[in-house]
């Protein structure tokens, strides 16, 4: 909670300078996004000599030809699909399968469980590309990867992102499912519930936004992923947004109003989620993170 | 916790297998194979070994050798100081700045925090067209400002550096923001009034009683500073390429893609990534050690 310790609504000099420091940063922060998405509407080489100005919809700056050209190249309804259905299927998992893992370590105590949460910590420090060779021959022979079939590349794409996502979100939960008070526990069990009934009908509620918290970024993660995605998506069918915007900017050369569409269409997926979920994003990370 | 519903140990088998599987499989013993495969010889991304190398340990002795590999260590390093330094420091002095106000204080966190969400790549293209050379935002701003006539070359030996190193602070430092307010709103009021009562005010408050108390919270993000630093990989991917200027930019992440998936040495790469954790391991346990120890 945010205690009374300012000096109340006089103004100040500190107080101004506390703003003006604090503005600056936000300016830093929004103005790249903002100079990138303007200049995505502007006429083609005028970027280069005038990206400031906004190309208003009435004068001869502004252009849709970005957007037209990248929709052109590119099958942007599949790569929506794929992307979106790759996330889902990893959020639900993850969060499914992570919320299970931390609440067993968090209230059963047994031989290992030190072990098994510096495995768990360890998880997080492994860089992908250290697991990414292996669990790529392992898929071929699987008979996952490398198919030509979508479905399959989806799959493949879709189990290392899990993998890679577990231990993040099991420390997260585990500093909140460790705040929840066990009285509550108890009491459900004197009247009858057995352990999975406490973990669906007592934990998953009281815990639901750092669960919301995990989910939104399991997705984020998974969405934005990729070097995961490029590896195992190759055929055209297959492609995600993200790769498919990457392709594009890479073809793109000097038109750079097409580069700066192309992040516009990635970001703006993103920046839709961000806005309607922030309040959730924020406030169940620092839970298990301070704790955790 | 001594509670009677957790003596019972059959159901943490269902607890706990589902998410150990998935990373047994998926996670550990990829890493495991990973270390074997750093001292075999490997031709290709899908095939499997030919065998030991001759000696084993060939890969990492060539590393010792790997004027690029150095440079790469070097550049890591010099990533790992500045993020703790400029990420954290600057993350530190915003979150003890906004502790100070109260209406706007939810704005700035959601508005810093926004760029973590967005992926690398993304960014990495949206900085590139900043640092563009002809025409880019940085040289129309610097040209409009009168600061400079003849466009910068961002990617030069000169500025290369710089220009790596800003996305990459410029992104994580509304990370460490987030964590530190909430750090600072754990802090009770009745300590500051405490210390208000022995005379101290301002910076003094500061010195003395909120960092010593947000010293866990801190030594948390150095941690996580150190190892997110490691393994920083998209940004300098999309933005510097292959090492461009003349192998100078070279991080080890890079550096080992570069290796394994351009250059086709898969063995030398699963040797540089070992590398990369172990170093990830030792800095981690480094940054713990010394910030415990600090005494204010």
């Amino acid at each position: 909670m945010k205690k009374n310790r300012s000096t109340g609504g006089r103004f100040s000099v500190s107080k101004a300078l506390s703003y003006l420091v604090l503005s600056f940063w936000a300016l830093t922060t929004a103005y790249p996004f903002f100079w990138v998405i303007v200049n995505s509407f502007r006429e083609r080489g005028e970027i280069r000599s005038d990206s400031f100005s906004i190309p208003w919809p009435w004068t001869s700056s502004f252009t849709l030809d970005n957007y037209v050209t990248a929709n052109q190249r590119s099958d942007f309804v599949t790569g929506y699909t794929n992307s979106i259905l790759i996330s889902v299927v990893v959020t639900v998992v993850v969060v499914l399968l992570a919320g299970l893992f931390a609440y067993g370590m968090v209230r059963y105590r047994f031989r290992g469980q030190k072990l098994l949460h510096g495995l768990i910590l360890a998880a997080m420090m492994f860089p992908v590309f250290s697991t990414i060779i292996p669990v790529f021959r392992m898929e071929v022979m699987m008979g996952l990867a490398s198919t030509q079939n979508r479905w399959l590349s989806l799959i493949a794409t879709i189990l290392p992102q899990i993998a890679g996502n577990l231990a993040f979100a099991i420390i997260v939960l585990m500093g909140f499912i460790r705040s929840v008070p066990i009285d509550l526990e108890e009491a459900a069990y004197l009247d009858g519930c057995n352990v999975f009934q406490i973990y669906f009908k007592i934990i998953i509620p009281v815990a639901k936004p750092s669960f919301a918290t995990v989910a939104i970024f399991s997705f984020l993660w998974s969405y934005n992923d990729l070097f995961t995605q490029t590896f195992f998506l190759r055929y055209p069918q297959e492609k995600t947004i993200t790769l498919l915007i990457n392709e594009i900017s890479s073809q793109a050369g000097v038109n750079y109003g097409l580069m700066a569409a192309s992040v516009v269409l990635v970001v703006i997926p993103v920046l839709v989620v961000y806005v309607l979920l922030q309040k959730n994003i924020i406030k169940g990370l620092t839970v298990g993170a301070v704790k955790g | 916790m001594n509670s009677m519903i957790y003596k019972k140990k059959a159901p943490l088998l269902f607890f706990l297998l589902p998410a150990l599987l998935f990373m047994v499989v998926y996670l550990y013993y990829p890493f495991v194979q990973n270390i074997i495969n750093s001292f075999c010889s490997i031709s290709g991304l899908g095939t499997s070994s030919e065998g030991l190398n001759t000696p084993w340990y060939a890969n990492y002795v060539e590393m010792f050798n790997d004027p690029n590999m150095r440079t790469a260590v070097k550049n890591t390093l010099l990533l790992v100081c500045c993020t703790l330094v400029f990420q954290v420091g600057t993350a530190l002095v915003l979150a003890l700045i906004v502790d100070r106000i109260r209406v706007g204080a939810k704005f700035f966190r959601t508005l810093y925090f926004f760029p973590i969400v967005i992926s690398a790549t993304a960014l990495g293209l949206m900085f590139n067209l900043i640092f563009l050379y002809n025409g880019g935002m940085l040289n129309q701003l610097l040209q409009k400002l009168g600061w400079t006539t003849a466009n910068i070359d961002w990617k030069s030996e000169k500025y290369y550096f710089f220009t790596m190193l800003l996305p990459i602070l410029w992104q994580y430092v509304g990370f460490y923001f987030v964590i530190l307010v909430t750090g600072l709103n754990n802090i009770s009021s009745e300590v500051y009034e405490a210390a208000e009562l022995d005379g101290a005010t301002g910076w003094k408050r500061i010195r003395y009683v909120t960092l010593p108390l947000l010293r866990n919270v801190i030594c948390t993000c150095l941690v996580l500073a150190v190892t997110g630093a490691l393994k920083v990989f998209d940004l300098p991917w999309v933005m510097m390429g292959a090492g461009i200027p003349l192998d100078m930019s070279w991080l080890t992440g890079t550096y080992m893609y570069n290796q394994t998936f351009t250059r086709g040495n898969v063995d030398y790469g699963s040797a540089i990534a070992v590398v990369i954790v172990v170093l990830g391991v030792v800095l981690a346990q480094i940054a713990n050690r010394v910030f415990k120890e600090k005494d204010y």
